[in-house]
């Protein structure tokens, strides 16, 4: 598979390994923001060929994960209006709620069904006319530009059932309230690689500049990874922290602005509630008035009784980096995949399900 | 008859019994089944093997094969991983009401072939119908019994330390070829199902040898967890080497699309087998001589190490533990 | 949000493209990618193609991995 394969290439994860090591003389802590970037970094090893003077955390890029309870509370109770079908991707019906989950609702007879795309949802849409489809649209920067494609092209097909729930969070506030809690002391961020293909490397400059913390955007094989990483290394032994792209295959530093440009057009900066965090102020997308009439938050009223965080769950640490997963009390004794308490043990980006699924081999680094 | 089933089909009246004498009999037709008795009787002796499965698939067609074709290589590959002969099937029906008479025939010729290349009789039966909505279109339950000749001993906790480990072929066709036939995954691939009985290939593997300690057929979970399985039984460590897990192009790049490891993915035609290191060649040669062991490999062995565990030593370099499937298989957006 | 493959452009019809990895094919939206051209290969995400993919980039990068390869002493 082209543009696949040969970033997957043993001998060249070898050569980076070793120069990482040479190179790495300080102990220095990381942060993958992305849960793309979790679950590739486990599933292919790479703590094993970075030095032990490396430390990696994870961050809060994973969508599913960082979704209010409040929020979740809320799909679900639209979920079980008349005449509704709820879409989402695929794990965000098993994560629970505070008294039920989108699968829960399902089982009581709700219509909630899976989509892999918006395009989906609007299809499915124009094939139910008696229903209303509320899409819950949850994601980052590399998603919001196709819900925003999709609402415009609702609109230029006069479809009228079709509704977004707007949950789109943004990636550099975040990024700045993690920095600015000094929780973790950060040498160095891999940046998440394909939220970059659309907003390019510009947005992430306040991390160097504000902070003194290195920043290199990394795409998804292990080779760009581990390419990722030796650039950080490079920069912070040098004590020269910058944003350089470690992926320009994919990322340029304008990003794709014909996307950006449409995800504008629908779409309105405003505060968003993070699991874990809180509200954020400027680090959500809202719909635009313009198109008000997508807006599920417009179109629906619910009430909802008072969210509640299930007992004993640190979801809240292990997104801010905060906690590994294996410091959570429940993990894997109470809280795993099958019977999930929160949401980072769910979703397949989620650390906790990274770290169940992957395991790590303590004795098996390679230099 | 009509064109879909009725309730009608069955209540045990007439409608009942001209479902079986036109869709059934004609095609399973064998002395035992033609009788119509109450229960089918056979003579057997020795050690016997008994195995039943549900059949549920969704969707009921798919690329290389239908839930009936499934229903029977399920059942004789069953008894084939404990080194039984398949001797004969039951197999069960409960029908959707208005589910159509004529996909009906084809499932049950896909069941009259399968039977056929596996040299299976159909000797018992049953059909029930629902009413609409209770039933997702048909659900199938195969029982069936087999023998075992006398010396073999084949069971998943007899895995030894030095054992090799084979792979009869390539990983995660089944799983695919059924995804890419749900509603909204959207793409299109040449791919079939890998739905086989493998009772003739596993008969000729016991021909050249009486040191295979374990075989089972990857399903649901797929290799990763089979691997786990074993190890578990047998209280023994096994190693995989990535590079040699056979797998199609094809599978690779869907699994990419869909953010999926293929060694979660299901198969239902493909067999691992544990085997005394001496043999591991001579069985490799005679799987490869099968149609449905072409693609063989040696990809592993049983350690003392890290009982209950499973290791792969990755393409890339580093080895990771790998575990049981988790949750459900679900494609990943991100 | 991460998940995005890199599929080659076969056929294009108006805003939605035909595209094709290792045999399998998919119809995916151009809507975020109007310059992509047939031959081209994108990223993949969520049925959209987010980014054309920049081949010289990617040679370059090779070309880095394996003079980087080459200078370690693992050879």
């Amino acid at each position: 598979m082209k543009f696949i394969d040969e970033y997957r290439d043993s001998e060249l994860a070898r050569g980076l390994a070793y120069k990482i090591a040479k190179r790495s003389t300080k102990t220095i802590r990381l942060m993958e923001f992305c849960g793309g970037h979790t679950h590739a970094i486990l599933r292919y090893g790479i703590r094993q060929l970075v030095p032990k003077t490396v430390e990696m955390r994870s961050g809060p890029g994973c969508p599913v994960c960082v979704t209010a309870t409040a929020d979740l509370d809320k799909a679900i109770a639209l979920a079980h209006l008349p005449d509704v079908i709820i879409t989402t991707f695929g794990d965000m019906t098993r994560v629970p709620g505070s008294y039920s989950s989108l699968q829960q609702a399902k089982a009581e007879g709700a219509d909630v069904r899976i989509v892999y795309s918006t395009i989906d949802a609007v299809e499915m849409a124009q094939a139910n006319p008696g229903k209303s489809v509320i899409f819950a649209g949850i994601g980052f920067e590399t998603t919001a530009p196709t819900i925003a494609a999709s609402i415009i092209k609702a609109r230029r097909d006069k479809i009228k059932n079709f509704y977004v729930l707007s949950l789109n969070k943004l990636t550099p506030p975040v990024m700045k309230v993690l920095l600015d809690s000094g929780e973790l002391k950060l040498d160095g961020i891999i940046g998440p690689g394909h939220v970059s293909v659309i907003i390019g490397s510009h947005p992430y400059e306040f991390i160097p500049k504000d902070y003194g913390v290195a920043c290199v955007i990394s795409g998804f094989e292990p080779l760009d990874i581990l390419l990722c990483i030796d650039k950080l290394v490079e920069q912070i032994e040098k004590g020269e922290p910058k944003v350089e792209i470690a992926y320009p295959r994919g990322v340029k530093p304008a990003g794709n602005r014909k996307a950006w440009q449409l995800t504008e057009r629908v779409f309105e900066i405003g505060e968003a509630n993070w699991r874990g965090i809180g509200i954020v102020p400027q680090s959500g997308l809202k719909v635009r008035e313009k198109y008000e009439r997508f807006d599920a938050d417009k179109a629906f009223s619910v009430t909802l009784k008072p969210p509640k965080e299930p007992k004993g769950c640190r979801c809240g640490d292990v997104i801010r980096g905060a906690a590994m997963p294996l410091e959570c009390k429940l993990f894997r004794k109470v809280c795993t995949p099958e019977s999930p308490v929160g949401p980072c043990m769910v979703s397949s980006e989620g650390a906790c399900a990274a770290y169940y699924q992957y395991g790590t081999l303590e004795n098996l680094q390679v230099f | 008859m009509d064109e879909s089933i009725l309730l009608a089909h069955g209540s045990g009246g007439k409608l009942s019994h001209e479902l079986v004498e036109k869709k059934f009999l004609p095609f399973l037709a064998n002395p035992a089944l033609n009788k119509l008795d109450d229960s089918a009787i056979f003579e057997a002796s020795g050690r016997l093997a008994f195995t039943t499965d549900s059949y549920v698939v969704n969707p009921i067609f798919f690329p290389g094969g239908d839930i009936g074709k499934l229903a029977v290589c399920g059942t004789v590959n069953d008894l084939a991983m404990n080194g039984a002969k398949p001797l004969y099937l039951s197999l069960a029906a409960i029908i959707e009401e208005g589910f159509l008479l004529s996909e009906l025939e084809q499932i049950v010729q896909s069941i009259k072939k399968a039977a056929e290349e596996a040299e299976v009789s159909i000797i018992a039966g049953d059909t029930k119908v629902v009413n609409r909505g209770q039933a997702d279109k048909l659900f199938i339950t195969t029982s069936g019994v087999g023998i075992i000749s006398p010396g073999v001993d084949i069971s998943g906790a007899n895995a030894r330390a030095g054992d090799k480990v084979l792979l009869s072929g390539t990983i995660g066709d089944h799983g695919i070829a059924i995804m890419s036939q749900r509603e909204g995954l959207k793409f299109s691939m040449t791919l079939e199902s890998d739905c086989a009985p493998l009772n003739k290939l596993v008969s000729q593997m016991l021909e050249v040898s009486s040191s295979i300690h374990c075989l089972r057929d990857p399903t649901r979970g797929g290799l990763a967890t089979t691997l786990n399985e074993l190890a578990r039984q047998s209280e023994v460590g096994i190693v995989v080497e990535e590079a040699q897990i056979p797998v199609k192009e094809e599978v690779k790049a869907a699994c990419e699309l869909l953010g999926l490891d293929p060694i979660y993915v299901a198969n239902e035609g493909k067999v691992v087998v544990v085997v005394d290191p001496a043999d591991a060649n001579k069985i490799l040669a005679r799987m490869r001589k099968n149609r449905y062991g072409r693609d063989a490999a040696i990809i592993g062995e049983v350690t003392k190490e890290h009982p209950g565990k499973v290791v792969m030593k990755t393409k890339l370099g580093p080895s990771r533990i790998v575990d049981m499937l988790s949750g459900e298989l679900l494609p990943r957006i991100c | 949000m991460c998940l995005a493959v890199p599929v080659k452009i076969v056929f294009i019809d108006g805003d939605e493209a035909e595209t094709e990895i290792a045999g399998v094919r998919r119809r995916v939206s151009i809507a975020l990618t109007p310059e992509a051209k047939l031959g081209d290969y994108v990223l993949l995400h969520t049925g959209y193609a987010i980014g054309v993919i920049d081949e010289a980039e990617a040679e370059e990068t090779l070309k880095l991995l394996e003079e980087i390869a080459s200078l370690s002493e693992v050879y």
